[in-house]
């Protein structure tokens, strides 16, 4: 026992830490760069608006976790989250006249944005499950869909929140409750859900198992279909929660809402150690994916070191290192 | 590298060793898995390793080959030592492993696998037809049948086992290594592997192999190499050494009878599953009885509709016609789920593929088919889980060093014993077995037969599907032949035996069954 302790820790240690704490430690040193460069990047009121941001991403990234660990890909949130958005816009403005500009019309505009969301994803999985369709395909095509609605909603322009009802809605994104704003308790409660969902039950080990061998799964008595296709819908409610906390912080959707939401709530999950290929999924990871992103475009806007327009290059270095990271054996290949 | 220098070496001792291990020890982690393991092989020599499941075969002829490297100890090849290359390089020194999981590019063609990193290009175009020409030829020697543009993944697994073979003597290996070649192997194809093997002997081609068949071993090598736990038991020539020695010294203790005595089958007992009329794409009007408690074995060639007849009846492959009554309850079942709560297991022959979520550990594999049982409602009970894992190591005697080991680094047999619990947790009473035994020690194969005579005995219906005709008729209550999707014969009592079965297989006796 003991001549073999002595070998092997140096070599396996820092691999299992890196997958494990990898993206811990990411935000932990991106957090001392930031308060480095200015130390009000950890004042109360930056880590509130971080947050708040990240709440977005990171509940639609929760979403995207499933899809991922199942094996699937889900291309089409951005634009999801868009044509939602508008729809309950000409919803909500249309249902002053009936119903005024109380909370009742939020309510309605809410829950009716839930359920678009819970049918669009519904369509994404049955088109994959039952229509037999690569997911790729799939959601490159709803993408283009639901882009292309909103933009004929709006006519080409934007899609205003009447006026009347923003003062309704807007506490939903600026206020706070216990001292933390309404969206990071939104963004709380989905990461701790979808944490449980997917560590603490039959449906989350469903997911892993189909995404790691198909076949395994189906022997196995696992109603594959039915669980990738809940996969697709979980993302869309979370794409449509996302909506509801987003819509009043511009009052607004146009054809450029959500744009590239898609690949930057991939990045979350991805940079959160869940493979792309599926069978391994992190929850945590996630949620951490999330943050660091955000971080990230904050730390740019605290500094003038680098432009603020190189945002996109510096998330996509952060991508790749991270998975570098994450991927490369350690010398573990080499020591077996 | 140092080859060509060393072959000019000719040392007196070793002259005719061409690849010598010494005091190889391996940890994998902080797991030893050998211990100062010392191992040689001659030129021209079929050398057989053989030990329990998880013995540490596999890994010393991954060490041999180059795909691992020893934590200690040396390699000399032709007399020098030599540090292996890793990852297949070592093909480039004539050594060549055939690996126990096959190791094809399931999508690319025969030709592409066989000539996979050495086509043959004239200024970097490649020369199809030259490598057609002599996949063709290859094919031919090796008695393989099929044409070399087809897709890996169209053929069965005993013909990728045989494209492996072609593979490696594409490659003129000095060094043959191969991990259980006939595990997945029909007698016949058996005869022409072994053919293929004596031609490569004589022509002074240095042999490993591996197999758990014993008679195969005392029939095919010149010395035998016993392993136990790890450690280095014996090197015996092989003439002179009876099966049930090399038995013995494999398990550490004498072996009792393989087979347990099975109890007279109860013809009263109540049909637990009947099947009438059941067609599919290549099983025709198939009707059979199966009673509470009876071991009821499947026979017949590589294709002969076994296993697609079951899947059928399991819900994994789409039924054309027929009707099922399982318990009194008419009805056939639409997808796995239902079949296991109607108390209807498979398990299937291909553990890797189908059986085992490869990079999952033995906790999420054990309770998958039954996940159901350790949930109230959606909610795992991770005690309960836990609780399971540990008995079922203890009942199936599941031997992983490591606790937290993947199912893909676990020793294959201890594979099959995990999928075997795996299907137990459901708590079936009808158990279909596909191949049970296939690349697992004697001691463990010991240890399913009598697993599955006290199932018996309980009253748990098994039908066990096999290639093997010894276990088919040493553990079975009545057994029936398959030919072609259709019964062709069923056999009870003293009518079972190797002929009877042959002549059903083969269609000699199919004017008997009307008669
Ligand atoms: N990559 C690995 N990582 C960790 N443990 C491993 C690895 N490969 C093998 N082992 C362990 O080493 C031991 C020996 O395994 P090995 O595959 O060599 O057995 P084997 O004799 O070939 O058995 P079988 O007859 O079942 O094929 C087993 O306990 C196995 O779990
Ligand atoms: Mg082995």
């Amino acid at each position: 026992m003991p001549d073999t302790a002595q070998t092997q820790p140096a070599s396996n240690k820092p691999k299992i830490d890196l997958k494990m704490y990898g993206p811990a430690i990411a935000l932990v040193l991106l957090c001392i760069l930031g308060f480095s460069l200015n130390t009000a990047f950890l004042s109360e009121g930056n880590i509130t608006n971080l947050l708040t941001r990240s709440a977005f991403i990171g509940i639609i990234a929760v979403g995207a976790t499933f899809v991922i660990t199942a094996g699937g890909i889900d291309l089409s949130v951005g634009s999801m989250a868009a044509a939602i958005a508008g729809v309950m816009i000409i919803l909500m403005n249309s249902l002053i006249d009936v119903l005024g500009t109380g909370t009742l019309t939020v309510v309605i505009g809410a829950a009716s944005a839930i359920m678009l969301g819970a049918l669009a994803g519904l369509a994404n999985g049955l088109l994959t499950t039952k229509g037999k369709i690569e997911a790729f395909i799939v959601t490159l095509g709803t993408m283009g869909i639901f882009r292309s609605l909103v933009t004929y909603f709006a006519d080409g322009g934007t899609l205003s929140l009447s006026f009347e009802i923003r003062g309704t809605y807007r506490p939903v994104y600026y206020e706070s409750i216990l001292g933390v704003p309404i969206p990071v308790w939104v963004f709380i409660m989905v990461a701790i859900s979808g944490w449980f969902l997917m560590n603490r039950t039959t449906f989350g080990r469903y997911c892993t198992a189909i995404g790691s061998n198909e076949h395994v799964a189906q022997y196995s008595a696992i109603n594959v279909n039915k669980i990738k296709t809940w996969t697709y819908v979980i993302q869309g409610l979370c794409v449509a929660l996302a909506t509801v906390i987003y819509v009043p912080r511009l009052g607004s959707a146009s054809s450029s809402t959500g744009v590239l939401w898609e690949l930057e709530a991939i990045a979350a999950v991805i940079i959160g150690g869940t493979v792309l290929k599926g069978g391994y999924g992190r929850i945590g990871g996630t949620i951490l994916g999330a943050l660091i992103l955000t971080t990230i475009g904050n730390i740019l806007n605290f500094t003038d070191l680098v432009s603020n327009y190189l945002n996109g290059t510096m998330q996509g270095l952060i991508i790749i290192t991270a998975v570098w990271l994450q991927r490369a054996d350690w010398g573990s290949k080499s020591k077996t | 590298m140092d080859r060509g220098g060393s072959m000019l070496v000719k040392n007196p001792i070793t002259s005719d060793v061409l690849l010598r291990a010494e005091s190889l020890s391996k940890s994998f982690g902080t797991v030893p898995v050998l211990f100062s393991v010392s191992f040689d092989l001659k030129a021209g020599e079929v050398h057989a390793l053989i030990g329990e499941n998880g013995a540490g075969k596999s890994t010393l002829m991954k060490i041999m080959s180059g795909f691992h490297s020893p934590t200690s100890g040396r390699i000399f090849y032709d007399g020098a030592p030599v540090t292996l290359p890793r990852n297949g390089q070592a093909e480039a020194l004539g050594i060549v492993l055939i690996h126990q999981e096959l190791n094809l590019a399931e999508q690319m063609t025969v030709t592409e696998n066989i000539f996979l990193g050495r086509e043959i290009a004239k200024n970097g175009i490649l020369d199809k037809s030259a490598m057609h020409k002599r996949v063709v030829q290859i094919l031919v020697s090796v008695g393989l049948d099929i044409s070399p543009d087809t897709r890996i993944s169209q053929l069965s697994i005993a013909q990728k086992q045989m494209v492996e073979i072609a593979k490696a003597m594409s490659r003129n290996a000095r060094v043959l290594i191969m991990d259980e070649p006939t595990a997945v192997l029909t007698e016949a194809e058996t005869r022409i592997l072994f053919a293929q093997v004596d031609r490569l002997r004589k022509q002074g081609v240095a042999i490993m192999f591996v197999s758990h068949k014993l008679h195969e071993v005392s029939e095919i090598s010149d010395r035998v190499t016993i392993l136990r736990d790890g450690q280095w038991i014996a090197t015996r020539p092989t003439k002179g050494l009876g099966l049930d020695e090399m038995a013995r010294m494999m398990v550490g203790r004498e072996l009792s009878d393989l087979y347990p005595p099975i109890a007279e089958a109860d013809i009263d007992a109540d049909v637990a599953l009947s099947v009438e009329g059941l067609s599919t794409q290549n099983v025709h009007n198939v009707s059979f009885e199966l009673r509470s408690g009876e071991i009821l074995g499947f026979s017949g060639l590589v294709g002969s509709g076994r296993t697609e007849l079951f899947e059928a009846i399991c819900g994994l492959v789409p039924m054309q016609n027929g009707a099922i009554t399982t318990f009194g309850h008419a009805g056939r079942f639409a997808t796995v789920a239902q079949a296991r709560d109607a108390g209807i297991v498979y398990l299937t022959k291909d553990r890797k593929g189908k059986g085992l979520l490869l990079q999952e550990g033995m906790q999420a594999n054990l309770t998958l088919l039954a996940l159901p049982r350790f949930a109230n409602r959606l909610m795992l009970n991770k005690k309960q889980e836990t609780a399971a894992l540990a008995r079922a190591v203890r009942r199936f005697d599941i031997r992983a060093r490591d606790p937290n080991v993947l199912a893909k680094d676990m020793s294959g047999g201890n594979q099959q014993k995990l999928l075997l619990a795996k299907v137990m947790e459901a708590d079936p009473k009808i158990v279909i077995i596909d191949e049970p035994t296939r690349g697992i020690d004697v001691g463990t194969k010991q240890q399913i037969y009598h697993f599955i005579a006290a199932l018996a005995a309980e009253g748990v219906s098994i039908v066990v599907i096999s290639s093997e005709m010894p276990e088919v008729i040493g553990i079975s209550h009545r057994v029936i032949v398959m030919r072609d999707g259709q019964i062709a014969g069923t056999l009870t009592g003293d009518a079972i035996n190797e002929t009877q079965i042959v002549r059903y297989a083969a269609g000699l006796n199919e004017e008997k069954m009307h008669a």
